[in-house]
């Protein structure tokens, strides 16, 4: 008998299987990640996990009996009170006691689920998508320290110093100035022990002399001097910022109802994912607005209800004051992603444009606006629809050139297209000019 | 077998821990008692020690150690894997190969008994049915899967690299749709080789002289001119038709295929083939191993080398596996083939050892012969699921199981109970059971019955509709179209009553792009 231990095989033998199930399925798994994506809360949209797919999609056909119809026989255990010739009554289909005997080995058409990885998980939500090119720039532009190695300095702190090259200097200056070594030292102190006759006298003494020359020069010369001693020297090179900032605004009077409410929820998820995959640390600040405007807790965001009239510029007003107080535009990358009905007190919209273009839209990478509409709201052809107010106030600020971008969401279904066109690559130019 | 009660000094093991001497010794007492006293005959066992993620991966390669690499495996590895990373579903304690040496894959977790009992029932319980059932040895080659295993995997490989990755999987995809129709189900004729050619040849002619009488010449014929009954015969017989191995038919007859296609499917077919005896064996195979391993931890307790504690948790854990929910219990899924294939084993010996009036009369041959051993031996070696039942299912365990058989046929209000366990339903019941385990009976009887070869190249398939029960019809328009798809012409299935000939329905297929050129309509 051999036994072999195979544990410390190379695992992931079946990733090849795994990837090509993957691509088998792309499209299924891909609608299923974005449908699993309404389920999650914002921060842990992007954790990977169970996806489920129709069963359809990735099924094996084979010849099987069908599970109905014909005649068939069923053998089963556990007689209680039946003798042969009794009738029973044929159980709903599929259940009672015969229900599994009718398809062997018959797999169900139940969904089938499997968990996916963040990674994967995220790809497969981002595939093709891009920051728009401005916001590189401005990464690149602003900038934090890090520190790199740059050779060797004479000052620095004891942490830093730098063994090897100190030793290496301090011997070559021990050669150059002939420092005795103490085994030179130690031979003529073996050899004045040595002699012991009367005749070796004068010998002794000029050894003698020699060995006081030798000591007073090692005493002269140190073994480490001040001069030898290096220190691993840094230089501090500007690196891009990696942190970014999300600004949720939502307009969360009575007009907003819960299905507006949905559609940005998805489209924050989004962004939220997105930005996550770009920069190490991103905050999500919430800030919900009715004629007044005040930073909240996700929870509070989405979930309690507000009334009240709608003042948008409140809203950037809060910005505003959270920018000052917390996030630098210097050190964070800002987005701010705002959804609304299009709803706007009359006389705010010039204060709203004013604030945008001279506050707002100058901080941020990015800005974008979503303006959601009814599920049901079907125009006919040829039917002009009046812009909301935010949307004509808006439309005459991107007419400028500013980084920013609005789309109107009527339905769930629509969130996903809009938000990859807000960010496809390529077209960020195009995106913003609309 | 004489009990001789030595006591050991202490047992193989005291609680749950193992290593790799633990193994070591408990293999080599189990052997004793296997070889010595059982009087079984094995493989060499090579037994190997695997995680988690291993067993996950032989899960979804039917167990296999190697295996060529198809998305399908990919999702069964996912689908598992989610479902035991969700509590939904436990993993096996072992997978054996039937290959030699016989590979057992123990998991790393398994506890000191549990690897003890792994390596009883798989190692020696499934090891000496792999060697000895005559399905087996008639079948499979155990001595060269492996390497047959490794061949496949490269061609596929290089066929992938020289073809590309999808026109491998748009082939494979086709032939594991028809894999479960890619079996010869019984040994084929083998073409006879010249010199026996030549001696038949020399005793029919003898026989023509022997009996010429020139008479018979003169006799007035029938008309000749009628249409030569042989030439749709002999044409058919060349194609050896009616041929029920799907993939066989194709890899030999399709016209469009390149060789390395037909190569391709030579390969799955050769894997089902494989495979084959074991959906036949079921009961048996896992009743063997049960009943060896029952055995044996009994036997190892008796000779103090498993301390009381292990043989509880064996206990417990041997319950739950033999465990047959009835009919109206909610854990009820079909006949459970640890308890069936072990109850019966275990009949056998009450029968050998201690039978009734009722057993001499139903089992004359081996009733009271006192020798178990020998009984379950030849069982093991000579019969497959059906015929075993058919042969040994004793009235006690009608009785003991509850049997008995439901009737539902489609047409009438009411399903009717046609017997059970009693004086009259026995031999119903047993006759039954069997037939439910006979394969012809519960896959469907398919069969490729012509081709135009000359004309439109159609193919046309029965399905002898067993009871008019019907193909899955969106499943069997699916396997059609892979099978046009590899044919390259128009497929055409009929189910047929076998009853009254007549058709029950219609499925037909045309041909896509993509595994052979298609010609233009």
């Amino acid at each position: 008998m051999h036994i072999v231990d195979r544990r410390l095989n190379p695992s992931g033998k079946n990733l090849a299987n795994r990837q090509r199930f993957m691509r088998r399925a792309k499209s299924q798994i891909r609608k299923a990640v974005h449908e699993s994506s309404a389920s999650r809360s914002i921060k842990d949209a992007d954790q990977g996990g169970e996806v489920v797919l129709p069963a359809q999609g990735v099924h094996e056909p084979s010849f099987r009996r069908s599970s109905t119809g014909g005649v068939r026989d069923h053998l089963l255990p556990g007689n209680k009170e039946y003798i042969a010739g009794d009738t029973i009554q044929r159980p709903p289909s599929g259940g009672g006691g015969s229900g599994s005997e009718g398809s062997p080995d018959g797999e169900g058409e139940d969904d089938f689920r499997f968990a996916l990885s963040r990674d994967e998980f995220v790809d497969l939500f981002l595939e093709d998508l891009e920051l728009p090119d401005l916001a590189k720039r401005r990464v690149v532009n602003a900038e934090a320290l890090v520190y790199h190695r740059a050779g060797y300095s004479v000052s620095g702190s004891p942490a830093n110093l730098a063994l090897n090259r100190t030793v290496r200097n301090s011997l070559s200056r021990r050669i150059a100035l002939h420092r005795p070594k103490p085994e030179e030292l130690q031979a003529l102190r073996d050899e004045i022990e040595a002699l012991d006759g009367p005749d070796d006298e004068a010998r002794r003494v000029s050894l003698e002399e020699e060995l006081l020359r030798k000591q007073r020069r090692t005493g002269v010369i140190p073994y480490i001097d001040p001069l030898d001693v290096r220190y691993r020297r840094f230089e501090a090179h500007p690196k891009p910022v990696a942190q970014a900032v999300m600004f949720c605004l939502m307009d969360v009077s009575g007009s907003m109802t819960e299905h507006m409410k949905d559609l940005a929820k998805r489209f924050y998820v989004l962004l939220y994912i997105f930005l996550k995959r770009r920069y190490k640390n991103v905050d999500v600040v919430f800030i919900r607005h009715t004629h007044q405007a005040s930073e909240v807790d996700e929870e509070t965001f989405f979930n309690s209800p507000e009334t009240g009239g709608t003042v948008v510029s409140t809203a950037l007003e809060e910005m505003q004051r959270v920018i000052d107080e917390r996030y630098s535009p210097d050190n964070w990358n800002i987005y701010a992603a705002q959804a609304s009905d299009g709803d706007n007190t009359a006389s705010d919209n010039d204060k709203t444009a004013a604030l945008l273009t001279k506050v707002i839209l100058p901080a941020c990478q990015y800005y974008a606006y979503l303006e959601v509409g009814r599920d049901s709201e079907h125009f006919p052809p040829g039917f002009i629809r009046r812009d909301s107010d935010l949307w004509q106030t808006y439309s005459t600020i991107i007419r400028g050139g500013a980084p920013m971008a609005m789309r109107k969401v009527g339905h769930r279904r629509d969130i996903y297209p809009v938000f990859r066109e807000l960010f496809a690559k390529k077209t960020g130019a195009e995106a913003a000019a609309e | 077998m004489s009990t001789t009660l030595i006591r050991a000094e202490r047992p193989l093991f005291e609680g749950a821990d193992w290593e790799f001497g633990t193994i070591q010794r408990c293999h080599d007492e189990i052997e004793k008692i296997a070889l010595q006293e059982m009087g079984l005959d094995v493989y060499t066992n090579q037994i190997e020690i695997i995680g988690t993620e291993q067993m996950l991966d032989a899960y979804s390669s039917i167990g296999m150690p190697l295996f060529y690499k198809h998305w399908s495996f990919g999702k069964h590895f996912s689908r598992n894997e989610a479902m035991y990373r969700a509590g939904m579903q436990g993993l096996a304690y072992e997978i054996v190969i039937n290959s030699n040496p016989c590979i057992s894959y123990i998991m790393e977790e398994n506890t000191a008994m549990m690897q003890t009992l792994v390596i009883a029932h798989a190692a020696f319980g499934h090891n000496h049915f792999f060697k000895n059932n005559y399905l087996f040895q008639q079948w499979t080659d155990a001595n060269g899967i492996l390497d047959y295993l490794e061949f496949a995997k490269d061609y596929i490989m290089s066929c992938e690299e020289r073809y590309g990755e999808a026109a491998v999987e748009r082939l494979l995809d086709a032939a594991h749709a028809l894999m479960s129709h890619a079996v010869h189900k019984f040994p084929r004729k083998r073409p006879a080789d010249l010199r026996s050619e030549e001696k038949r040849e020399r005793e029919r002619r003898e026989h023509d002289e022997k009996v010429f009488n020139d008479l018979w010449r003169t006799v007035p014929g029938k008309d000749n001119a009628r249409h030569d009954p042989t030439a749709e015969e002999r044409r058919r017989a060349l194609l050896e038709l009616p041929q029920e191995n799907i993939l066989y038919f194709m890899e030999k007859t399709a016209p469009r295929l390149a060789p390395w296609q037909r190569e391709i499917l030579r390969i799955v077919r050769i894997i089902a083939q494989y495979f084959y005896p074991q959906s036949q064996t079921k009961v048996m195979n896992e009743g063997c191993a049960t009943y060896t391993h029952y055995t044996i931890m009994n036997r190892l307790h008796e000779k103090g080398l498993l301390t009381d504690g292990a043989m509880v948790e064996f206990l417990s854990s041997h319950t739950n596996v033999v465990f047959q929910p009835e009919f109206d219990d909610r854990r009820y899924s079909g006949i459970n083939p640890y308890a069936l294939g072990f109850a019966m084993m275990q009949d056998i010996e009450r029968i050998c050892t201690l039978p009734t009036a009722e057993d001499r009369q139903w089992f004359p041959h081996i009733a009271g012969c006192n020798d178990h051993m020998n009984v379950l031996r030849d069982v093991w070696a000579n019969y497959r699921d059906e015929s075993f039942i058919l042969q040994y299912l004793s009235p006690k365990l009608v009785r003991h199981f509850g049997l008995f058989h439901v009737m539902d046929d489609a047409d009438e209000p009411n399903l009717r109970v046609e017997a059970i366990h009693d004086e009259r339903g026995y031999r119903k019941i047993k006759q039954a059971l069997a037939k439910h385990y006979d394969v012809s009976w519960t896959s469907a009887d398919i069969q490729v019955v012509d081709v135009n070869l000359a004309g439109n190249r159609r193919l046309i398939l029965h399905h002898r509709a067993l009871n008019r029960v019907l193909l899955e019809e969106k499943d069997a328009r699916l396997v059609l179209q892979h099978l046009a798809d590899l044919w390259g012409y128009d497929v055409v299935m009929k189910e047929i009553d076998p009853g009254t000939d007549a058709v029950l329905k219609e499925h037909a297929a045309s041909p896509r792009p993509g595994i052979v050129q298609i010609e233009p309509a």
